[in-house]
């Protein structure tokens, strides 16, 4: 299994991703320059969290017109599996391979602390090491996390499955209290129709061992190294 | 010939705008009664070298259509002047 982590000037999450990835036995993890256009025959493409060309414009914006964003588009497109986290969400917005977008968080405020999420999916290539309904503790770290889509698109999500995760209080019920940025139905993360592209706001990679606080984020990078799914 | 096309990017419609919402109520604690809604954008100035102002406005249109605004949220307004 070969995952390959894209890097951008600006991503600062990147080698977290690294290290969690590397906890899998068997694993090997590359890094992609973004001005390659090289995906290195990866089985999995990460597009970690940070400020991609320092959110210029709109988080997300720029990098989706880099070198390697044209290759990771099209294997995605061919059914290659595509995680992005944070930032990595936001480009996947603006790159088209996800729908909606991105708007400041409801209380104009960098949010950095700890979220509960609800799984609310486990029917994914990304989160088969979980249950559903199961809670998993994770940081998010973002000013722009706002999940906007119109009211059709959000039905669509929402009927179809396609909202993997939903923050939650520490009891597991949804409430504008537990919602750390005003996503509309209190959206984590959501899953493209194919299955195949996901992104989340919160940083399972920066959540994957004891002695960070969580280990909860080991549940999405090993449903992503299970070969058998 | 040149010409500079102005770009103003806004919210859509009915898109909330947490930003112009917060102005707002500063505003209205300023005494500003009369002010009921404030929204927010962005302005791109672009030089552009065109034949024609119509070209101009083109070349501008597609700039923001690709780039400058996202149209799952924003909406724009181009101003051409020589």
């Amino acid at each position: 299994m070969k995952i390959g982590i894209v890097v951008f000037p600006g991503s600062n999450c990147d080698y977290d991703a690294y290290q969690a990835f590397k906890l899998i036995e068997g694993v090997e993890v590359n890094y992609l320059w973004h001005g390659s256009d090289n995906l290195n025959s990866s089985d999995i493409i990460v597009l970690p969290g940070g400020f991609s060309y320092g959110d210029y414009l709109r988080s997300g914006s720029i990098a989706r017109f880099s070198r390697i964003m044209k290759k990771v588009v099209d294997f995605a497109n061919g059914g290659g599996y595509v995680i992005g986290i944070c930032n990595g969400f936001q480009i996947l917005l603006e790159s088209g391979l996800l729908p909606g977008a991105m708007m400041k968080n409801s209380n104009l405020r960098f949010v950095c602390r700890e979220v509960v999420l609800r799984v609310e999916n486990n029917n994914t290539r990304f989160t088969s090491a979980a249950s559903v309904g199961q809670l998993l503790r994770m940081p998010v770290a973002h000013g722009e996390g706002n999940y906007y889509a119109d009211p059709g698109v959000i039905s669509e999500l929402e009927l179809s499955g396609r909202v993997i995760f939903r923050y939650v209080n520490p009891d597991g019920v949804v409430t504008a209290q537990a919602n750390p940025n005003g996503s509309i139905n209190s959206i984590a993360g959501i899953i493209n129709e194919r299955g195949n592209v996901m992104g989340m706001m919160p940083h399972p990679e920066r959540a994957c061992e004891l002695i960070l606080g969580s280990a909860d984020g080991l549940n999405i990078v090993k449903s992503l190294c299970e070969t058998t799914t | 010939m040149k010409f500079l096309a102005k770009i103003i990017v806004s919210l859509k419609e009915g898109v909330l705008d947490p930003q112009g919402v917060t102005i707002g109520r500063a505003l209205t604690d300023l005494g500003f009664d009369s002010v009921a809604r404030v929204g927010t954008g962005k302005i791109f100035s672009l030089e552009i070298d065109a034949e024609s102002d119509v070209r101009a406005r083109e070349i501008a249109s597609d700039a923001a259509a690709k780039l400058l605004a996202n149209p799952v949220i924003e909406r724009f307004d181009i101003e051409v002047a020589r």
